[in-house]
């Protein structure tokens, strides 16, 4: 699931920074991690520009078989309800 | 007519007591308060006027089983009998409420509520589900939120009603559905706000076990911060409202691009940071190389001094011990103490024949010098001279020889030594011509 990878990466990236900032590594080894988190980060922001709204609605046709379909609702930009 | 009934009515019920349960509950600006009282089998409509209304100390609720003291009425313009409300009392609890208790009871004893029956609402969905009403504001609230935190998220909603007979079984299997359809990271169940009656489909059963059945995670959002229902309690979080929910389940996404961003940046500086320790430990490990360098040749080169100095110097004091020794040779020879025994030895003999010789001539020579001394001083003894007439004239009391006549002037004091005796004279003139 793509929201499980975006998690585990930005954690993993996280994690990176963390390690880096400690700045006990050896410098190879702290390359290494470095370029991990340069290729994490540039998956991260592909996942997030990939992205696209979509608004769709589950439904079920006669014979009992699901489909869906967009849905604009005609009132979605009001202002919410109290 | 409806006079004719009103004033039969309120003659024969002028006074009465119910026992029911609150409901349609409705108090409006005017300060009355509009309700239904029912029980199993019928219900009558019954208003309760401001001036009664202020009078009570609890708050009326929905469901709330009561007995009530009134007369009855009949609302001429709807044709309707109602009930006045003269005073209300609460009676126990309602019975939705004793039925909502007893299966939270069961459920709960199944360990349906578990806390670690819940699962984690993840923290980037990227498709969340929506079992609601189409027509309803929490679905309007929960779009809105979740297109202005996160622009580009996925929804996918599986409409259903939300009260009446069969919402309960529409809900359970829009939940169904969701978690068959599979790419749903995390549902949102609610609706808005109403009665309790409104509510009730997320009191049933088959919802709440709907919802414990889900694999996908369940944010429950029914109605308003103060209502609970046992959805909220099965649910793996519990939002107050549809909005809330919506912001739960869903990041700002520009402050997740902000966040990624800022840690991009720090991944970079941090190896830059890194790549700077190392190349300055580098340049110093070279400045070290090169200072031992200088060092070592620094050491050899004052070894090299030291090695000269120190031949140099063995060689000075080799010359000079050598002369030295030498020095003392020759100072050792000119010192022979024999030698030195041996000419003393020969002196001596000599030496006392010269001095006897000598000492007969010096003792001769020696008198006859006396004898001529003695005739010598004779003859120039100034006595010898008085005795020859001669006298020594001598001022007074100055005690000088006079030799020449203006040596004074007249009246000066004089002296005259004689051979035999002194006189004392005064000068009365002066003749200063050498010739006498």
């Amino acid at each position: 699931m793509a929201a499980v990878k975006f998690e585990q990466a930005m954690a993993r990236l996280e994690a990176i920074v963390g390690e880096l900032e400690k700045s006990d590594l050896p410098l190879d080894e702290s390359l290494k991690i470095f370029e991990e988190g340069i290729r994490l980060s540039k998956n991260c922001l592909k996942i997030l520009e990939e992205a696209e709204h979509k608004v769709e609605v589950l439904v079920q046709d006669k014979n009992g078989k699901k489909r869906i379909h967009a849905y604009s609702p005609d009132d979605a930009d009001d202002e919410p309800s109290p | 007519m409806t006079g004719l009934l009103r004033t039969s009515i309120e003659e024969q019920f002028s006074d009465i007591y119910l026992e029911g349960e609150l409901s349609n509950l409705r108090a409006p600006g005017s300060g009355h308060v509009y309700c239904t009282l029912k029980d199993k089998t019928s219900q009558i409509r019954a208003v309760l006027f401001r001036s009664s209304a202020m009078r009570l100390r609890f708050a009326l609720q929905e469901g709330m089983q009561v007995v009530v003291r009134g007369r009855l009425t009949v609302y001429e313009p709807r044709g309707e009998y109602q009930i006045v409300l003269d005073t209300v009392e609460p009676k126990g609890v309602g019975a939705l409420q004793i039925a909502f208790e007893q299966l939270k009871e069961r459920l709960a004893t199944e360990g349906l509520f578990d806390e670690d029956r819940k699962r984690s609402i993840p923290a980037f969905p990227r498709t969340v589900g929506v079992v609601t009403s189409l027509s309803g504001a929490a679905i309007r609230d929960i779009l809105a939120v979740l297109r202005r935190r996160w622009p580009t998220i996925h929804i996918l909603i599986a409409p259903v009603q939300v009260q009446g007979e069969s919402a309960g079984r529409q809900i359970a299997k829009a939940l169904a559905d969701l978690n068959e359809w599979g790419s749903v990271d995390v549902i949102i169940v609610g609706r808005g706000g109403g009665s309790l009656e409104d509510l009730w489909s997320f009191n049933e059963e088959i919802v709440v076990r709907a919802i414990a059945a889900s694999h996908v995670p369940v944010v429950s959002a029914v109605g308003h911060e103060i209502d609970i229902t046992l959805a909220d309690f099965v649910a793996d979080l519990r939002a107050p409202t549809p909005s809330a929910a919506a912001e739960a389940v869903v990041p700002v996404l520009a402050e997740i691009v902000e966040r990624l961003r800022e840690l991009t940046v720090r991944t970079g500086q941090m190896m830059l940071r890194h790549c700077a320790f190392e190349r300055q430990r580098l340049e110093a490990g070279i400045r070290g190389v090169a200072d031992i360098r200088f060092r070592l040749q620094e050491a050899a080169q004052r070894t090299d001094d030291t090695v000269d100095r120190l031949r140099e110097m063995v060689q000075q004091l080799l010359t000079f011990g050598r002369e030295r020794v030498r020095e003392a040779q020759r100072d050792l020879s000119g010192l022979n103490p024999i030698l030195t025994i041996k000419q003393g030895l020969a002196t001596v003999p000599q030496f006392s024949k010269r001095l006897e010789g000598q000492m007969g001539v010096t003792l001769a020579q020696h008198h006859h010098r006396i004898h001529a001394l003695l005739a010598q001083l004779n003859s120039l003894s100034p006595l010898a001279i008085l005795g020859r007439g001669y006298s020594i004239l001598q001022t007074v009391p100055a005690g000088k020889i006079l030799r020449q006549a203006n040596d004074v002037e007249v009246g000066q004091k004089l002296e005259a030594q004689l051979a035999i005796g002194r006189l004392s004279c005064m000068v009365t003139h002066v003749f200063d011509d050498a010739t006498v």
